[in-house]
């Protein structure tokens, strides 16, 4: 501004009471936002721990957190050995269900006779729910393996389809007419248009693909028991249930719901990091 | 300099470019859209098809770039229309939002199968030309209403099309935004003598902007009359509150009211 004024000198720099409140408000928002969550968290465990304590509950039937900490502790290396399993399943899972919900959305996209003939059957492996397919799975699927990524990966390719299918035929009706107006082959308007267009909506079903897979692994695992293949954390979870080791059972337990959580944020970053630079929903808001 | 600059001769001079011949455009067997539209635009012409909403304005530019075909009559390019020869601005600035300004000027192009290097000159020129070289790499997002309404343009006149088609491009824009950008629209065209088709439903706009303005009635969609604008370019402000442009207004308010008729 070139209004070098007495005036306009005396408020530069100056912020009123309004925006210093704000500002106020939005940092106690920021802390509280992580804080919170923690002291929650921080409490419940005490709670947990004297109400053990308080009534004398025997371990075998609610141990207290110090045991379940020593259970994670003690049993670390077999714990590892079975979320590296789950996990492996998980993410192999969800790759294909990647590559054969996208596949499949952009088969559909090009061609409406393969879509009208095939999404019905789409739809209702989707509504089928997932348990009551797997035993079934695994008596005509010799490997295990091949069973539980199949179970996983049936589970978690629908919400990618579905929701690749939506951005491929969301892309706004004037750029459509302009890619029709510069001549632009099916194979342009694909790559250059529907593509980037459909990568919000692929990047949501994914977020909800990635929660999925997990699902579906730990199903399977439950399903199919072990067999020479090692075991994943759902599996221990069902054994230490048979042992009476309730402590494990809750070990194993907060360890698939921390790949639950380390999922859905490697898919929020990677969903922002694609999103930042142009898509509203990566827009800081204002006010 | 790849961007050519094209003399504009006087109205009556000028060798034709494009042809509309007896068109018809009906929409689900009742709505006549067009009704017997004949045109005939010149090199240099800035044409303004003006009409209250519904007289098929935005039909015959659909029918003109290819997007419908007429339901009788045809559209004639003198020698043949080739890929290029059309430029569009659209109401909305229509920019691929996960795209910079840059890569958004490049579309024409890359949809030729043309590499940024090759055309990356032509980019640059368009975009000094509208002003935004600054703003190569910026997103849509953070661009006002009016600077990604000049990337539209930029795009539009990057191929060197014979013809550039507009409909309403600057209706959404805030009046002060709208007679900038149609200062600067007639400034670029006396730079690289385009052909231009703009449809609005401003007289003002209208008679500011173009030397023919045909009037379009509603219901059916028809072409009523034509008023030429004869007064010299550049036009600049001056002009806008001259007695001259008082009376090319009067005269195509008249015309647009008889187009209303009772409608209005
Ligand atoms: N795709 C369409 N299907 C049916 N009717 C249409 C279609 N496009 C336009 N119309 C009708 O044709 C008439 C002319 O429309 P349009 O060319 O958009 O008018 P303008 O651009 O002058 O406002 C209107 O009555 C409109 O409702
Ligand atoms: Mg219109």
């Amino acid at each position: 501004m070139s209004l070098a004024d007495d005036r306009s000198l005396a408020l530069a720099g100056t912020r009123d009471e309004d925006e210093i409140r704000r500002a106020r408000a939005a940092r106690i928002e920021r802390l509280a936002k992580w804080a919170l969550p923690v002291v929650i968290m921080g409490l419940a465990i005490l709670g947990w721990a004297w109400i053990v304590t308080a009534n004398e509950i025997p371990h075998y039937i609610l141990p207290g957190p110090d045991r379940v900490w020593d259970s994670l502790v003690n049993d670390w290396g077999m714990l590892i050995e079975a979320a590296y399993l789950t996990g492996w399943i998980t993410l192999a899972a969800l790759v294909m269900a990647v590559v054969g919900g996208a596949g499949l959305a952009i088969l559909f996209n090009q061609s409406k006779m393969l879509e009208l003939s095939f999404y019905p059957y789409a739809v209702i492996l989707q509504v089928t729910p997932v348990v009551s397919i797997a035993p079934l799975i695994f008596i005509y699927v010799d490997s295990k393996i091949a069973g539980m990524l199949l179970c996983a990966w049936l589970v978690a390719f629908f919400p990618v389809l579905s929701s690749t299918t939506l951005g491929l035929n969301s892309v706004d009706h004037n750029l459509r007419d302009l890619f029709r107006i510069y001549g632009a082959t099916r194979w342009q308007r694909l790559r250059y248009l529907q593509l980037p267009s459909a990568l919000p909506y692929f990047l949501g079903g994914l977020k909800i693909a990635g929660g999925l897979s997990l699902i579906g692994a730990v199903v399977a695992e439950l399903v199919a028991g072990t067999g020479g293949i090692g075991s994943g954390l759902a599996f221990r979870i069902q054994e230490a249930g048979y042992r009476l080791n309730i402590a494990r059972m809750f070990a194993a337990l907060a360890l698939v719901a921390a790949m639950g959580v380390f999922i859905f944020a490697a898919l929020s970053v990677l969903s922002h990091l694609l999103l930042r630079k142009w898509h509203e929903s990566a827009l800081r808001k204002e006010g | 300099m790849a961007v050519r600059h094209h003399d504009i001769l006087p109205l009556g001079q000028r060798p034709p470019l494009l042809r509309l011949n007896h068109v018809d455009k009906v929409f689900n067997g009742d709505v006549i859209a067009l009704r017997d539209m004949n045109l005939q635009v010149n090199q240099g012409d800035f044409i303004s098809l003006l009409g209250p909403s519904g007289c098929g304005k935005s039909t015959a530019l659909r029918i003109i770039s290819d997007l419908m075909h007429p339901t009788r009559g045809k559209v004639e390019w003198e020698g043949g229309q080739g890929q290029g020869d059309l430029g569009v601005v659209f109401q909305e600035p229509t920019l691929m939002p996960w795209a910079t300004v840059a890569q958004n000027v490049w579309l024409p192009f890359r949809l030729q199968g043309k590499s940024y290097g090759e055309v990356k000159d032509d980019v640059l020129e368009v975009l000094r030309l509208v002003g935004l070289e600054k703003f190569l790499n910026a997103y849509p997002r953070e661009l006002s209403g009016g600077m990604k309404m000049r990337v539209s343009i930029a795009r539009a006149i990057v191929t060197n099309p014979r013809l550039i088609l507009m409909d309403e491009p600057f209706a959404a824009l805030d009046e002060i935004t709208r007679h900038k950008l149609n200062n600067d629209l007639l400034t670029l065209r006396s730079k690289i003598g385009c052909t231009v088709i703009f449809v609005t439903h401003s007289v003002f706009e209208s008679v500011f902007l173009s030397d023919r303005i045909v009037v379009m009635a509603a219901r059916p969609g028809r072409v009523l009359s034509e008023v030429t604008v004869d007064a010299p370019y550049p036009r600049d402000e001056a002009f806008r509150t001259s007695a001259e442009y008082a009376g090319h207004a009067r005269r195509a308010s008249e015309a647009l009211r008889e187009a209303m008729g009772e409608h209005a």
